[in-house]
């Protein structure tokens, strides 16, 4: 399996290692898996009548979703950072800021369970309403990629790290450019959901 | 990579768990080939209640269907109408196409030692293994399996029983796909060996590069729809469930406000392209062998990847001429009717570019070359009907008539499924290093070619006069069906004769894998790069020494040259 080339290197005529052409793809089917989603709210925006999507709209709490979006800017800036660090050979900082952004999407679920079990406890639930329907849908989707990009994210904040940084530090800091970008765009479609859900 | 830093493999970790693209390559055209046998099992007993409406099922009925005494009842009828379209397209066909020729032809054929993500490629296989499990073993729920036919339209799909699993099993084939095509996409733009240029690859390789990218762009929005019709079904929401809908004589207790139309929407976006995802693999595939075996370079390369990747881009916005029924209004079906006439022109581009590419060649009549033959008259036949669905006035009488269903299982079955037998003969020499029986080849072409016509052929008489699909008698209280439905008892003998005619080929592969080993690596002549590997490639690094291209990949009969043949990786 060793013999796979451009694993880390560059290759000369596309300027890119495996993994980020991949991530990059991955992202586009994400991209169209959100899009699939988005596309479905519009059209059952204007099906709806007038002022169903307002009223049901203005159940959310706007100030809970400011903080999450505080919250995972945060985590962006600090995903950036440690994969910085991890340049600049400081592995300490390295795992200080990745552990802000563990502790950041950690934040963003604890309030987001507050959000969610809020609602339920007034009796709304996804069947209450064509909006709420595709409110937890989407922001359940997008909890779910949180999740599934905090799994790696943690992975690579424990003793593996250490092990992967003695052995090849240019593997671990590719490794961690890739899940930045993944996390960057879990952030992104949060910066959509954002205004669609809460604002409009 | 010498072979003391390899340990010795055990029986599971080489041939189950392996992360090496041939051997999952197999792994996908074995779990495949049962799927397509098991999906044709489940159509041949639909066609026997076609032929003998009422009749009880001779020797599974009474198993399948003992409360009624062995009788199917129309129920059942839909339940084998969903999953053999489910099972023959989800499980069977594309798996086989993109997930056992993709994956274990593009590393061969750009020179790679193997896929760019060979763990991903292994997660691949798995999540299709699994995905098949769910759907098998919802035949065995209390609920049953799907009934709401492949195309699951709301709002029956949300209140049928059994589509719950249905929608469970789409995730993970939909993931398997998802993570396919990512690797042989990037295996394709990172992998290539050195000297291997864009327009010196195999067409197969361009090929499954845009079929790869159909799938990477079109399977998320299913994935969306299918999220949502989950929703439906568990969460209770009306996502798909227009307002004062009454299901079984009572009105349904949801919000409402939803739109069905919203699904076929989503539904179709995916699988307009899905349709060419399964043909371009076979043209693919076809490509390669007419070159081969006409001893000519392949007639417009260049022509044949503009008009696929053109075709990769308007197949995102044909997908509403599935739905000029739907009352969308006028303007849509104007602009999706135009666009399914532009589409045209590139599927023409390949055709005609194919049959140009026999002009004047010398051709070997062998088994892969005769189901590849097969293949153009047959896909030809499936494109050329399709066009009046496309056209809406024509659409509207045709639609949801057996004029469809034989116009894409003509796309599907001796189109696709026939490139298919073609590649199996045509590679089955490197991939174990064995020649396929070539007189046991020709007793299955020759019987599957007339009957595949016998098939579909009377379903255009039928669709023409207005039968409708999706009967469980076949529509025998239609005036207008007594005329035709005679067809149907022709039909199903087709059906069985077809079903008998693939005995030799399975029998070939058996006696074919017990024999001796051929040391020619090499035993059409072939110039495309997998054929300078040992037969079977080496384990995990495929070539013996580093592959460097110096030629394009159909140089054939090449002028004052001694051969007629010049490998790519000849210097």
């Amino acid at each position: 399996m060793s013999s796979i080339p451009y694993i880390l290197e560059e290759r000369p005529d596309t300027g890119l290692n495996n993994a980020k052409l991949g991530i990059w793809i991955f992202l586009a089917s994400e991209v169209m898996l959100f899009g699939g989603l988005f596309s479905a709210y519009v059209f059952l925006r204007f099906a709806a009548p007038e002022g169903d999507f307002d009223y049901w709209g203005s159940k959310l709490s706007v100030p809970m979703a400011t903080f999450n979006t505080m919250v995972l800017i945060t985590s962006s800036v600090t995903m950036v950072m440690s994969w910085a660090s991890l340049k600049l050979q400081q592995f300490d900082k390295y795992k200080m800021y990745l552990g802000i952004t563990i502790l950041c999407a950690a934040a963003f679920l604890f309030v987001k369970y507050f959000e969610y079990t809020g609602k339920f406890h007034h009796g709304i639930y996804p069947s209450s309403s064509t909006f709420m329907g595709i409110y937890f849908t989407l922001t359940g989707l997008h909890v779910l990629h949180i999740i599934g990009g905090m799994v790696v994210l943690i992975f690579f904040w424990t003793k593996q790290a250490d092990k992967m940084w003695a052995e090849n530090q240019d593997l671990l800091a590719n490794r961690i450019e890739i899940i930045g970008l993944y996390w960057h765009f879990v952030d992104l479609v949060w910066i959509f959901l954002f205004p669609i859900l809460y604002l409009l | 990579m010498s072979d003391n830093h390899h340990h010795e493999e055990n029986f599971f970790q080489k041939y189950i768990w392996s992360v090496d693209h041939k051997i999952i390559g197999i792994q996908y055209g074995i779990t495949s080939l049962l799927f397509l046998l098991f999906g044709f099992s489940l159509m041949a007993v639909m066609r026997y209640q076609l032929a003998y409406p009422e009749a009880v099922i001779p020797y599974i009925g009474e198993w399948f269907f003992s409360e009624s005494g062995g009788v199917m009842l129309p129920e059942n009828y839909n339940t084998l109408g969903a999953m053999h379209g489910t099972i023959m397209i989800f499980l069977g066909v594309v798996p086989l196409a993109v997930g056992a020729f993709g994956n274990y032809l593009v590393p061969l054929q750009v020179g790679a030692p193997d896929m760019a993500f060979p763990k991903l490629n292994a997660a691949s296989y798995w999540s299709y293994f699994v995905g098949g499990v769910v759907m098998m073993a919802s035949f065995f729920t209390p609920e049953g399996a799907a009934r709401s036919g492949w195309t699951s339209y709301p709002p029956l799909s949300i209140f049928e029983s059994g589509q719950t699993m249905w929608l469970l099993g789409m995730v993970f084939l939909i993931t398997s796909s998802l993570l396919g095509s990512m690797n042989i996409i990037v295996t394709i733009v990172q992998l290539r060996a050195p000297g291997l240029t864009w327009f010196r690859l195999p067409f197969f390789v361009w090929s499954q590069l845009v079929t790869s990218f159909l799938l990477i762009l079109a399977f998320p929005p299913l994935e969306a729809a299918a999220v949502l019709q989950l929703m439906d079904r568990i969460a209770g929401t009306s996502f798909f469930l227009p307002s004062g809908l009454v299901y079984a004589g009572s009105a349904v207790e949801a919000y409402g406000n939803g739109s069905p139309l919203l699904w076929q929407h989503l539904f179709w976006f995916l699988a307009h392209p899905e349709v060419y995802v399964l043909i371009l693999p076979a043209i693919g595939i076809v490509g390669e062998v007419l070159a081969n075996n006409t001893r000519k370079p392949l007639w417009g390369y260049k022509s044949l990847v503009y008009a696929i990747s053109f075709l990769g881009f308007m197949s995102f916005i044909v997908w509403a001429h599935h739905m000029f029924l739907t009352g969308m209004g006028q303007t849509m079906s104007a602009f999706f009717q135009l666009t399914t006439m532009i589409i045209s022109i590139p599927s023409v581009v390949v055709l005609t570019a194919f049959f140009i590419s026999l002009w004047g060649g010398s051709i070997r009549f062998n088994t892969p070359m005769l189901f590849a033959l097969a293949f153009l008259p047959m896909f030809g036949i499936g494109g050329l009907t399709g066009l009046p669905l496309g056209v809406a006035a024509s659409d509207i009488f045709l639609h949801d008539t057996y004029y469809v269903i034989g116009h894409f299982h003509y796309v599907v079955a001796p189109g696709t499924l026939f490139a298919l037998f073609a590649g199996i003969y045509y590679w089955f020499p490197k991939i174990t290093g064995r020649q396929l029986h070539e007189g046991m080849g020709k007793l299955h072409f020759y019987p599957s070619f007339l009957a595949m016509n016998g098939v579909f052929m009377p379903m255009f008489i039928q669709g023409l006069a207005g039968l409708s699909r999706r009967m469980y008698d076949g529509g025998q209280q239609y005036a207008h069906a007594s005329d035709v439905l005679h067809w149907n008892e022709f039909m199903t003998i087709s059906a069985f004769i077809l079903g008998l005619a693939q005995i030799p080929f399975i029998v070939n592969i058996f006696i074919t894998l017990s024999s001796k080993k051929s040391k020619d690596r090499n035993p059409w002549k072939a110039t495309t790069i997998e054929w300078s590997a040992p037969s079977p490639p080496l384990p995990h690094v495929n070539f013996e020494s580093a592959v460097e291209v110096h030629h394009g990949p159909y140089e054939y009969s090449v002028p004052g040259k001694d051969e007629d043949f010049c490998p790519q990786t000849t210097p």
